[in-house]
């Protein structure tokens, strides 16, 4: 199994996705504008490694979850999975690669059927796949159960029986039922209490060592990013900013976007409180369509040439790259 | 009780009953706040912080809940023992309250000029456009731009960080002795999270307020707080000032939960989580309600109620293994 996915290196790329959801007003539903929620978004994922998205609440993060699933058609841009450009593909062509990517959602109380045992919650992906041998199923769940550490005797019993932490297990027991070499985790562990947050980590590093999984973890917690991600890509209204591995973006974070994010990180260590720089509210329109850099009216260190033209990505080390002109004339 | 204490609880007790479950959500807490200070709550889901809060303000719905004991000592007299209609005096006009949900705690119907205007003229005799100007003062202090046009603006019209400096400036309406602020920052962004904090600061600091901080977020305490109260299950396990918690963690949930935020500089390295989950209130283990999760639980710890053990310079922590074993 091991051998089959590790032909090539990059176990998924993205390049220059796309997607504009359609702003309707009025009585005859014009388009008055496009909200810009992906806007060119490029990353590859290596296989067994994870991938930390950061960024603000509406910055695009879940956006291009739902693309690479496919829940969403991507309006341009590649999804390359695997080797194949699972972007262009129809619902019938996706569906052998459908048990590749998973995901785990943010809320484990809203995303298990209240009317399903979790038994029969695990098992569905494996029934829809066609393993229709019920015994086999059921030795597959019992060895899913104890993989994330619940008892299997809890197959029969119902999600609100379990806590929030149990429950994020059983998520996690879900998505890794058809065997995915890609999981993508969107806010894992933000509805769960602070002591269980660290057990779930601690869960999903045991998985990746274990079954070889690439991770796309999605979140707004930079203190759980930078503990768990290989690379780190900076979000700011549906543009990555920056992208660097995780102890790069830490030292060295060069564009001001990640300075003023990371600065705002309130660390538990109680001498460090004068430190924050603080960013100033975004008060623009989505509505309104600018030229040049996403960032301008916040960023502390604009010029009028930002206001002028479209920014390219800048390299500043290696697989380090910045969305900002001044970074690379230092 | 200290000469400069502001409000001081005693042994607060709060139960919940339903079902013929009986919760004790709350079960015998003390603690002050003294003048011109930040003192943080912190504890996870379920462990009372926030019914605290409430029992403070006299907002418990009864029933199904009831304050089955305590006391609650602002300005020289017993809160629990108030009217309603004194208590409405108090609520508002010497202590205020910050929601964590600023869309769920605003009315959608009606005008931000319309809400902050309502808690100055139920507390104050004011004309109308007095009421108007102060409400436009209050928004320009908590750092809103253009306050005479967000005046008119119905809650959906601002962001979520805008929403909170609403509540926050309804809060101070009336000029508080005392803010509680019940997870203010937790449904922000933490840039937003970050100016937030930076305004609670500031306002504590000219007006010269407490600040009743209510949260699970270590980081955040550390940004704030001067002195810390740690719960667990209904009680508070240690106390101390921020220093102390941080540096000098004297209770094995302390301990652990310092130990279990991840960060950067631990990676690569397991990281240490404190085991099974945060008992139901209604059927919490008997002893120290922390035993079943704690490494250093001895067997006298199922069955004896754990008594505060003094660190000194009020450093408390309710641990006696951990005391009597020389503080590990």
């Amino acid at each position: 199994m091991e051998s089959v996915r590790r032909q090539n290196n990059i176990i998924l790329g993205v390049q220059s996705l796309k997607k504009y959801f359609p702003i309707r007003r009025g009585f005859f539903q014009k388009v008055a504008g496009w909200v810009k929620a992906v806007d060119g978004v490029s990353f590859e994922i290596e296989q067994g490694e994870t991938l930390g998205l950061v960024g603000e609440s509406g910055c695009g993060k879940t956006t291009v979850a739902r693309l690479i699933l496919k829940l969403l058609e991507p309006d341009e841009g590649k999804i390359v999975f695997q080797g194949s450009d699972i972007g262009k593909f129809t619902e019938k062509a996706m569906k052998p690669h459908r048990k590749e990517i998973q995901i785990v959602f943010q809320d484990p109380f809203g995303s298990l059927n209240p009317r399903m045992t979790i038994g029969l919650s695990i098992e569905e992906g494996l029934r829809i796949l066609g393993i229709k041998s019920s015994s086999s199923r059921k030795e597959r769940l019992e060895k899913l159960l104890k993989m994330v550490g619940m008892s299997p005797d809890s197959a029969d019993r119902y999600p609100h029986e379990f806590s929030g932490g149990q429950r994020q297990r059983i998520c996690i027991a879900r998505a890794l039922s058809v065997d995915p070499s890609l999981v993508i985790c969107d806010e894992p562990i933000s509805a769960l209490d602070v002591s269980i947050q660290a057990q779930i980590i601690n869960l999903l590093k045991d998985l990746q060592d274990r079954l070889g999984l690439s991770y796309l973890f999605i979140s707004h917690d930079l203190n759980v990013v930078g503990y768990l991600c290989n690379t780190i890509s900076v979000m700011y209204k549906g543009q990555i900013m920056e992208s660097a591995p995780a102890e790069k973006l830490f030292e060295n974070p060069c564009h001001p976007y990640t300075m003023s994010l990371l600065s705002a990180i309130p660390e538990p260590e109680p001498g460090k409180r004068q430190e924050m720089k603080l960013l100033e509210p975004d008060l623009s329109d989505s509505l309104i369509t600018f030229a040049g850099c996403n960032f301008q009216g916040r960023c502390p260190i604009e010029e009028p040439r930002c206001r002028k033209k479209e920014i390219s990505f800048k390299k500043v080390g290696e697989k380090h790259i910045v969305r900002c002109w001044k970074v690379a004339e230092k | 009780m200290t000469n400069d204490s502001l409000i001081s609880i005693h042994d607060l007790k709060v139960y919940f009953r339903s079902n013929g479950d009986h919760a004790r959500a709350v079960d015998g807490i003390s603690f002050e706040v003294r003048r011109e200070e930040t003192i943080c709550l912190v504890g996870e889901s379920g462990c009372g912080k926030t019914v605290s809060a409430l029992g403070i303000l006299g907002l418990i719905p009864t029933p199904p809940g009831e304050i089955a004991g305590g006391q609650i000592l602002f300005a020289d007299q017993n809160l629990l023992e108030l009217n309603e209609a004194d208590m409405q005096k108090i609520r508002g006009n010497h202590i205020a309250m910050v929601f964590q949900e600023p869309l769920t705690s605003l009315n959608p119907v009606f005008t931000i000029g319309d809400q902050i205007g309502e808690a100055i003229s139920i507390h104050k005799q004011l004309e109308a456009e007095a009421v108007r100007e102060n409400c436009i003062q209050l928004l320009t202090d908590v750092g809103i731009s253009s306050p005479a046009q967000r005046l008119k603006d119905y809650p959906h019209q601002l962001s979520g960080g805008q929403r909170q400096r609403v509540m926050i400036a309804m809060a101070l309406a009336c000029d508080p002795d005392l803010i509680i602020a019940d997870e203010p920052t937790t449904a922000l962004d933490v840039t937003v999270q970050a100016q937030i904090l930076q305004l609670f600061r500031s306002i504590q600091k000219t007006r010269s307020m407490s600040v009743l901080y209510i949260t699970h977020d270590l980081g955040v305490v550390a940004n704030i707080a001067d002195r810390v109260y740690v719960m667990y299950a209904g009680i508070i396990t240690e106390q101390g000032n921020t220093a102390q918690i941080f540096h000098d963690a004297r209770h094995p949930y302390t301990k652990g939960l310092l130990a279990s935020l991840p960060s950067r500089s631990k990676r690569g390295t397991r990281l240490y989580s404190i085991p099974g989950a945060v008992p139901n209130p209604a059927h919490k283990p008997g002893g120290c309600p922390f035993h079943p999760r704690c490494s250093y639980a001895i067997p006298a710890c199922r069955k004896e109620y754990p008594q505060m053990c003094d660190y000194g310079q009020e450093h408390l922590a309710r641990c006696p293994v951990l005391f009597e074993g020389g503080g590990l």
